[in-house]
């Protein structure tokens, strides 16, 4: 088991060290200039932008500006934002905890709606609850969350004025207040990232749970007399979850990636706010570093989903 | 004999015969304005009017948070590292500079005693040097005193190129020396009509010695109090996250009395305008919204029984469209549009007038900016008495079409009008903006009318507006005929402004096209002009100098301005914020209060 870990590990080391050239090069290849906005002020002289460029290194080649960055990484130095003049792991650490809390809320929400919900439809299928579920499932889906963001939007804050729709990091409050003032602001996107993810983790619960629930060994355990709880629950759903398992795992980077459109639409200032900004404006070390963190985070979780898989069906040999 | 008329009217100023707003009338009657007006009497022996507070609360604090959003976030504290306006709000919230402009770009004292003046012997007759006279007994937010060492010192740390301050070009000719521990004394190199630049609004923010003295040159970027300011505004730092939010609190020492009047400052970013007014116009959730570029329909629908109204402050800011004077078609020496060539088909004076006539400024501001724009045939629109009034715009695509006719350009079989073979086909090029696609259109539609093909391109703003040598789509290469955009005017003067066209600063590939004259438009009278007005002390001959550039550029049909924009901000219905065209929007936040 250690021995798969360790040979899993070491076989990341080449595909991330490829995923960051692969990056590098297209950002460095990507147009534009994060000095850009100077250019239209006719107070900054063209010097002062072209003194800026070399001092943060952008006239070097390619190459020289990788190797620069790949020993800086290696020594724990994420980089330094040219837009904001300070280094990016402490951008990134600041934005973490908004992004951790509201993204993960929504998954944990999307798992408590998905899991109870998928696994009930699957054992009454083409019940009217399996269809109502599988109805609002595909509606769920088929909106996109900048519609239900600004939905929501209209609907809570502006009609009914009962929830902010601007999220913010300083709540002027302490102990249980400050608390729910949290969980307030919070109920919008979450709900709005939730129900999106929610509707297709229904949908794939549901069928993962089909395939098992007519397998041979799910009637014989009924045949031993067991009662349909545990039948569900021991025998067919700890099958049904090894792809549920996958989804899952691929999905916790973006906990971590935040979610685009959603923190901006509710100004949550978490991960995803900051790498939309640094691209647009050429932030390129913040993009380098948002986007490499977030390619480990993928490497890492699907080896813990693979290790996952070894517990949950012992048949899987980790070899 | 314009000439003599002012210097009379001045003197009657002097004597007290004609009062101030009169003269200022007078002026603006001529062509000239506010600012322009007063730096006349200024020159002329009469000192600048102060601008005039309409601050009423009589004690300092009490006035609860203050919540800004800036739906584009501050994310550096230092103002003369800042990249945009956004950078220089945020500084601006701690950091001050000598004096400031108000809405009607009048000086206002902010850390000087007193405006400079021929008549106090302040500014020198010659426009060489100006003594500024600092307020005593200021201090930095960390308790030490403020003076004229610290003065001195962000002249230092501006004008030393490794410091990379993105101010150098207003302090890299000029020397600043200390008088004493409260005067300071700025020599320039040549007669500088327009004195007002170095120490005043946001590239005038000034930084404490004490705290950026080991941080000048290379080691700029290392300083602490990049992020954490430490300065004498009216709000002290408390907390700043690049991109999301800033806090402050109020400043107890603050060196106006009765001012701050907010006992906290939160300002916001991110999201985007529209929701940014409605955040303040509708549910009232923030007091303050920054820069609300949003359809006046939207505007209006949200103010209908909302908790908030939008602002406007009139600067000099103008929305054109440029016209390209070389061929952007054709290579020469591994660059296109280059001065080697002649745009094929403006190089015919009668096809660019016919254009101006084909846009239709009406149209445009009702569509589109309604109460945020002004329909205008001048390039440069303000301060006022820089104001040309000898121009004149119409929207006539019969009259356009005749002439175009009368030219020799006839319409052919597929209704496109041609002449010797060239077609008048264009290419029109703006960034990525929903009001400038849509200006875009109306000008298409009525080109289409007159004969005129037009091919309409958009470019994302972070390559049209960057100075990436390697990307063909930024505005200085102009690979285009003709391109729409905006150049801020920052500041209550043109000079710089209009400095950009000079014949000497054509962009071209051998300056990596950092040249400023993007139209390639060559016109020996207008470098005449512009060169004469650089020196020109006498304020009224100035700007007649000025008058006379815009002119130029009209009757060569240069550009073809398509609106006079305004500031439009969103504030709460009883929210008093003092907004000036001519500054940052937190230039006078000492000023602001909230009506009980």
């Amino acid at each position: 088991m250690s021995q798969y870990v360790l040979r899993r590990l070491l076989i990341a080391i080449p595909s991330l060290l490829g995923i960051s050239v692969v990056l590098f090069v297209v950002l460095a290849l990507a147009p534009g200039d994060p000095f850009s906005e100077l250019a239209t002020n006719p107070n900054v002289p063209p010097e002062v932008q072209a003194a800026l460029r070399a001092k943060f290194g952008l006239d070097d080649p390619i190459y020289l500006r990788y190797l620069h960055w790949l020993n800086a990484m290696l020594h724990g130095d994420w980089g330094f934002s040219f837009v904001s003049r300070m280094d990016v792991d402490q951008l990134i650490l600041q934005r973490l905890p908004a992004t951790l809390y509201v993204i993960g809320s929504a998954q944990i929400l999307a798992l408590l709606i998905a899991i109870p919900v998928g696994v009930y439809a699957a054992t009454r299928p083409y019940s009217l609850f399996d269809q109502i579920a599988n109805t609002l499932a595909f509606v769920g889906f088929s909106l996109p969350t900048f519609f239900t963001g600004i939905l929501f939007i209209l609907i809570f804050s502006v009609t009914l004025d009962w929830l902010p729709f601007v999220y913010t990091t300083d709540i002027k409050a302490t102990g249980i207040r400050w608390v729910l003032e949290m969980i307030r602001q919070a109920i919008m996107p979450v709900a709005v990232l939730g129900l999106f993810q929610a509707a297709s983790m229904t949908r794939f619960v549901r069928s993962a749970m089909l395939d098992v629930i007519r397998l041979d060994y799910v009637t014989t355990a009924r045949a031993k007399g067991l009662g349909q709880a545990t039948v569900i629950v021991k025998h067919v759903m700890r099958n049904a979850m090894i792809p549920v398992v996958t989804l899952i795992a691929l999905q916790m980077p973006a906990v971590f990636g935040g979610a685009i459109v959603t923190e901006q639409i509710f100004r949550i200032p978490g991960i995803g706010s900051l790498l939309i900004s640094s691209i647009l404006s050429n932030d390129t070390p913040v993009v380098m570093a948002v986007t490499f963190v977030f390619a480990c985070l993928v490497v890492l979780f699907n080896l813990i989903a693979d290790v996952l898989y070894g517990w949950l069906d012992p048949r899987i040999s980790l070899r | 004999m314009l000439d003599k008329e002012l210097r009379s009217m001045i003197g009657q100023v002097k004597d007290g015969r004609m009062d101030r707003r009169a003269f200022i009338q007078c002026m603006a009657a001529v062509g000239l304005t506010a600012p322009l007006a007063n730096q006349i009497l200024a020159l002329g022996g009469v000192a600048m009017a102060q601008g005039a507070s309409t601050y009423k609360p009589t004690k300092r604090g009490g006035g609860g948070a203050l919540k800004l959003l800036w739906w584009q976030g501050p994310t550096l504290l230092n103002p003369h590292f800042a990249t945009g306006t956004k950078d220089q709000d945020g500084s601006r919230l701690f950091y001050e500079p000598l004096a400031c402009w108000d809405p009607d770009g009048n000086m206002k004292l902010v850390l000087a005693t007193e405006i400079p003046s021929v008549q106090n012997g302040q500014l020198a007759a010659d426009g060489k040097s100006v003594t500024w006279k600092l307020k005593p007994g200021v201090k930095w937010h960390d308790g030490k005193p403020f003076s004229a060492d610290d003065v001195v010192f962000t002249w230092q740390y501006i004008k030393d190129p490794a410091t990379a301050a993105v101010t150098i070009a207003t302090y890299r000719d000029l020397t600043v020396e200390k008088i004493d521990d409260l005067t300071v004394k700025i020599t320039f190199p040549k007669p500088t009509p327009f004195w007002a630049d170095a120490f005043v609004g946001a590239t005038g923010q000034i930084l404490p010695k004490h705290l950026f003295a080991d941080f000048i040159g290379s080691k700029s970027r290392e300083a602490p109090t990049n992020l954490a300011p430490v300065g004498t505004g009216p709000y002290k730092f408390v907390e700043f996250k690049p991109g999301d939010l800033i806090r402050g609190v109020i400043n107890p020492d603050y060196h106006m009395a009765n001012r701050p009047y907010f006992d906290t400052l939160e300002m916001k970013g991110g999201g985007d305008a529209v929701s940014a007014a409605r955040a303040v116009i509708q549910t009232g959730e923030y007091d303050f919204g920054w820069n609300i570029q949003v359809e006046d329909d939207v505007l209006l629908r949200l103010e209908k029984g909302g908790k908030g109204k939008t602002v406007y402050a009139v600067g000099g800011d103008t929305e054109f469209i440029a016209l390209n004077f070389t061929d952007p078609n054709v290579e020469v020496d591994g660059e296109r549009s280059s001065m080697k060539t002649k745009h094929p088909l403006f190089s015919d004076p009668v096809v660019r007038k016919a254009l101006s006539l084909l846009v239709d400024r009406e149209s445009v501001k009702k569509a589109i900016y309604g109460r945020a724009g002004r329909t205008t045939a001048n390039f440069l629109n303000g301060p006022e008495k820089f104001v040309s009034k000898n121009t004149s715009w119409e929207f006539n695509i019969e009259k356009a079409a005749k002439m175009l006719d009368d030219a020799g350009w006839k319409p052919g079989a597929d209704g496109i009008r041609e002449k010797d073979g060239k077609k008048l086909k264009i290419l029109y090029q703006t960034s990525i903006n929903g009001p400038r696609q849509k200006t875009q259109a109306i000008v298409k539609q009525a080109c289409q009318k007159a004969g005129i093909e037009v091919e309409l391109k958009s470019v994302v703003a972070s390559v049209f507006f960057s100075s990436d040598v390697a990307n063909p789509d930024t505005y200085p290469k102009f690979y285009a005929d003709i391109e729409m955009f905006q150049i801020p005017l920052s500041q209550p003067d043109p000079s710089q402004h209009m400095r950009r066209y000079l014949s000497t600063s054509v962009a071209t590939k051998e300056n990596k096209w950092q040249g400023t004259n993007f139209p390639r438009w060559v016109n020996k009278d207008y470098d005449a002009v512009i060169n004469a007005a650089d020196m020109e002390m006498d304020p009224v001959k100035r700007a007649a100098l000025y008058i006379k550039a815009n002119d130029l550029m009209w009757q060569d049909t240069v550009f073809i301005p398509v609106m006079h924009r305004l500031k439009v901000e969103a504030a709460a219905n009883n929210l008093r914020p003092v907004i000036s065209g001519w500054a940052n929007e937190t230039d006078n936040l000492f000023d602001w209060y909230r009506e009980e």
